[in-house]
């Protein structure tokens, strides 16, 4: 069975994103770089980054991630910036009470975007 | 083989996507991830059916209306497709017009032909082929026979101003097809309602309730109409009537300019609500009017716990 199996699927999806979108939405460090923008589509973002995380079904490769990001990396978005997403994801899943080696998984697949996101 | 209907082409959609075959006549949808997730290739069904896997996670009020995936769309029937802010318009006569204070009209209309829409929607009005503005339906499909508007004079508005000025009983006017995401999806009848709005979006918000109250809603409708004074609000009797019959329908007038009136919350609309529920985990939230307001207020229902799927906007 798959990480994106063993993690819940689709349901862990559900349960996860509104979760960690508050947590993002919250957070001093990289707030600012949603200011502003359609929460609506941002959600939906959301659910599409922590399915992919997760290693569910999706087509996204490193140049969605390039260009996706190239307008917050001329806002100054960095390493520090990368690690707070990452310390909030692993957050959540701890939250919703996932296994520790299931959050090691999916931090080490949203950790293999960092050149690409970074604009690297 | 079923048929595709686009923008008066029709073509048979084979095994391939409404995506795919929509792409391979050449018209453009724009889409992105292509399995599902992004909801890039958002699309409207105006006719046939929607398979269920084109509608797996889009939020409730886009089910209800006939929206789906394009990317994960098999039609299993003749679909007539149109993207999501494709609107077909229609003639309706005035059939009277009635001052609600000194700045919202109401405006009814009877359509040529039959009109398909859900309490909580909104129309678009054109006074030329290019100009249109966006008013509110304050009409109940079922306890309504007659559409009916709310329209707000914007100051120096050119639709509105025509409006007020020009049109009268007897007129045809050009409307579009009914669109919006503030609407009462029935299913969930102990779910907390909370309905903020401003100006003429207090139209939706009266709509919704009315609605969830014939479907025998049980849980809590908070209503939350805020104006920056007291002159500006208005429907204040007509909704108070109804608070009244309701026990489980809360209404609060807001004014946030000026002196403290007697009958009034003193503050913003969405602030005095969410003194008042200051936890929205499980609440479902409809946010109508000012688009300063709505997405300020969207982002404050969010991080006091109501879901984002449960959080419906339409700013204008």
């Amino acid at each position: 069975m798959g990480l994106y199996e063993q993690i819940g699927g689709e349901a862990a999806v559900n349960a996860a994103v509104d979760v960690f979108y508050r947590k993002v939405l919250k957070d001093d460090r990289i707030k600012r770089f949603f200011d502003g923008i359609d929460m609506d589509k941002q959600h939906t973002k959301q659910k599409a980054f922590l399915t992919m995380a997760f290693g569910g079904p999706n087509n996204y490769t490193g140049l969605d991630m390039r260009k996706g990001h190239a307008h917050l990396v001329e806002r100054g978005l960095n390493d520090s910036h990368f690690d707070a997403v990452m310390e909030n994801l692993a957050a959540t899943l701890t939250e919703l009470k996932v296994p520790a080696n299931l959050i090691s998984q999916a931090a080490a697949i949203a950790e293999s975007t960092r050149k690409d996101v970074l604009g690297k | 083989m079923p048929k595709i209907v686009f923008g008066g082409q029709s073509f048979e959609s084979g095994t391939a996507s409404v995506l795919d075959s929509l792409t391979a006549h050449g018209i453009s949808v724009p889409s992105s991830c292509r399995s599902g997730l992004c909801q890039a290739c958002l699309m409207r069904a105006v006719k046939g059916r929607v398979p269920r896997a084109a509608q797996n996670g889009l939020k409730s009020t886009l089910v209800s209306t006939h929206h789906f995936l394009a990317c994960s769309c098999y039609p299993e029937e003749d679909m007539e497709v149109a993207l999501p802010d494709q609107m077909n318009t229609l003639a309706a006569r005035v059939t009277g017009r009635e001052s609600l204070s000194a700045n919202v009209l109401s405006i009814r209309l009877r359509p040529d032909r039959h009109f398909d829409y859900v309490a909580g929607q909104f129309v678009r009005l054109y006074i030329d082929e290019t100009t249109s503005r966006p008013y509110s339906l304050a009409s109940v499909p079922g306890l309504d026979e007659e559409l009916e508007l709310h329209v707000r004079r914007v100051p120096d508005g050119k639709v509105s101003g025509w409006i007020f000025d020009e049109l009268r009983a007897g007129d045809t006017v050009k409307i579009s097809e009914a669109m919006g995401n503030c609407i009462y999806v029935p299913g969930q009848s102990q779910q907390n309602l909370l309905l903020i709005g401003t100006g003429s979006g207090l139209a939706p918000l009266y709509c919704i309730a009315r609605e969830a109250l014939s479907k025998g809603h049980t849980g809590t409708i908070g209503i939350y109409h805020g104006s920056r004074n007291r002159s500006e609000l208005y429907f204040v009797e007509q909704m108070r009537a109804i608070a009244k019959k309701h026990s489980n329908l809360r209404y609060v007038p807001c004014v946030s300019e000026g002196d403290m009136v007697p009958d009034c919350a003193w503050g913003m609309a969405p602030d005095v609500a969410l003194v008042d529920h200051p936890d929205l985990s499980g609440w479902k939230v409809f946010l109508c009017g000012n688009a300063d307001m709505v997405k300020a207020a969207q982002h404050k229902a969010f991080l006091a716990g109501a879901s984002m799927r449960d959080i419906h906007a339409d700013p204008f």
